[in-house]
């Protein structure tokens, strides 16, 4: 009796989460006008106007490069970190993960205006590096955390082994232990990628004026009205950082697999 | 050099990459924004350096600053309790139920990576004028018009429900998980019934995932910027806003400085009370 009630209460939730994301699926293909019910008819028509609206596209140009950008840096920077804490006894760990961490505890409006503030008083203007700079900071934290857990489980023996057959300690970086963390690498550089994909808050306090990222576009938008074309990018949106990281998953478990 | 100084250098050589990042992007800005909090606007709109008080008398003594840092101060707490009430009874659902946990928790990983703004924006569809509920109470015929259910205080704490849930169920589902079953079982066998054995045993191992999924959800919630401008009306504005209009809209920095080192210090007390009775340890485990 009492699990039939957690169930049900739970389902309930479920659905409070996932109902309003397909109601903006369902009106994408709204034939109708109107970002809005009644539906007319199913059609394809907002998504071709989408792929014709050229600051929509710029948009996605920028988010993409920015989100490439910023994994690729963050991954990097983490990568490294999580090694030094995993596989080395570092002298205050505890203050250094904290510091590494603390990026995520300062309220993301407090770190956009002290980076924006910063870098203005060094007389440098909004510019796409410090977008760039904002989005690094604010992703490398779920990296290291990303990084850090599945690194625990990777166990030192095998490094020792490749080293006591003669391998460098590049070589066995290179050989081993990257291959073996390989996943974990590809989830962090996922996560960073689509935090800074989602990102709105720092982007509106960083990016240079003319300059829109996909999600401060939509916002542009929403000052109008909820046109069936913004419902149409949320579900380009919904399908793009849903499905990729699914695939990313899907893939990082085959290469764990057969690295197995 | 000696082998043994190699491997000490080693770690500071892998972290220094991360760590000049985090002081160059985010220690020495902090710093100095308090140091420009302390500067003066003056009528000709440069900012001039010193040591003056008067940014910092505008926004303590300002009622205008107090009651809208107040009322995000309510609005993050009422969100955090929504999430909470919301969130455990799920979390434990996902803890104990057989089989299918991975797939409930992918579930509940999903909205993480679907666009804050369209979460947000998604709300419009359900309760605007032509939206699905107004859509169904007029086909049923409960209302003649429209009801505006939009833009007001309620709607962005709704939007912000929806966004930070996820943050509490998982938190509360990293405790529970952890808890061994068996001690409710053990605590039956002593005589005590399914509901006292979950209030006297798993409530209490639970309660540093309750609070993590908690502190999450109000820093989070009081630094919100983006869900009362969608789903509030003009006077609905949060904290964030305020330092918004102060730093891009009036380009007033010295006063955006120190409105936003006021919303820091307010939740740094927050999050260092949590890091003196639970320790970061345990945030640290719901987020990773």
């Amino acid at each position: 009796m009492g699990w039939f009630v957690i169930r049900g209460y739970a389902i309930l939730v479920y659905l409070f989460m996932f109902l309003p994301v397909a109601v903006v699926v369902l009106l994408s293909f709204n034939a109708s006008q109107f970002g809005s019910f009644p539906m007319t008819g199913f059609s394809f028509r907002w998504f071709v106007e989408l792929a014709q609206n050229e600051a929509i596209l710029r948009a996605f140009r920028t988010s993409i490069v920015l989100g490439l950008l910023t994994a690729l840096i963050s991954t990097t920077l983490g990568v490294l970190a999580s090694l030094a804490l995993v596989r080395y006894r570092v002298p205050g760990a505890n203050v250094v993960s904290t510091l590494l961490i603390a990026p995520i505890l300062v309220p993301e409006v407090v770190l956009a205006v002290a980076l924006l503030l910063f870098l203005n008083v060094l007389g440098v203007n909004k510019s796409f590096a410090l977008l760039l700079f904002g989005h690094v900071i604010f992703t490398l934290p779920f990296v290291i955390l990303v990084v850090q857990a599945r690194l625990v489980s990777i166990r030192r023996d095998v490094e020792e082994a490749a080293m006591s057959l003669g391998a460098s300690p590049m070589q066995t970086f290179f050989q081993i232990t990257l291959p073996l963390m390989l996943p974990a690498v590809l989830a962090g550089g996922l996560f960073a990628f689509t935090i800074s994909f989602d990102d709105i808050t720092g982007t509106l306090f960083w990016k240079p004026g003319g300059v829109e990222t996909v999600p401060t576009q939509i916002f542009a938008m929403l000052r109008n009205s909820i046109s069936p074309e913004i419902n149409a990018l949320g579900t380009v949106m919904i399908v793009m950082t849903v499905g990729l990281p699914l695939l990313g998953a899907a893939i990082a478990r085959q290469l764990s697999k057969k690295s197995g | 050099m000696s082998v043994e100084a190699r491997e000490a250098r080693q770690p500071w050589i892998l972290l220094s990459p991360a760590l000049t990042a985090v002081a160059l992007l985010l220690l020495v800005p902090l710093c100095f924004i308090v140091v420009y909090s302390f500067w003066l606007r003056t009528a000709t709109g440069a900012d001039q350096p010193g040591f003056y008080l008067d940014n910092w008398a505008e926004a303590l003594t300002d009622p205008f600053y107090r009651d809208i840092l107040l009322n995000t101060l309510k609005i993050a707490a009422i969100t955090t309790l929504v999430c909470a009430v919301m969130g455990y009874p799920s979390a434990y659902f996902i803890a104990r139920s057989r089989g299918n946990k991975a797939i409930l928790l992918l579930l509940l990983m999903l909205p993480f990576w679907i666009s804050y703004i369209i979460r947000t924006m998604s709300w419009i569809n359900i309760l605007g004028v032509s939206g699905a509920l107004n859509s169904f109470l007029l086909w049923t015929g409960i209302v003649g018009e429209p009801i505006q259910m939009l833009y007001n205080e309620a709607t962005v704490i709704l939007g912000l429900v929806h966004f930070l849930l996820p943050f509490m169920i998982l938190n509360i589902f990293v405790s529970l998980d952890g808890i061994d079953v068996t001690l409710e079982d053990a605590a039956n066998s002593l005589g005590a019934t399914r509901w006292e054995a979950f209030l006297q045993v798993t409530l209490p191992l639970s309660l540093p995932g309750l609070a993590a999924g908690g502190l999450l959800c109000f820093v989070l919630g009081a630094g919100t910027y983006i869900t009362p401008l969608v789903l509030g009306g003009p006077t609905d504005a949060m904290f964030a806003n305020l330092v918004f209009e102060a730093i891009i809209t009036q380009l007033n920095w010295p006063l955006g400085s120190a409105l936003s080192l006021m919303l820091l210090v307010v939740l740094g007390i927050l999050v260092a009370i949590y890091n003196r009775y639970l320790g970061m340890a345990q945030l640290m485990k719901g987020l990773g």
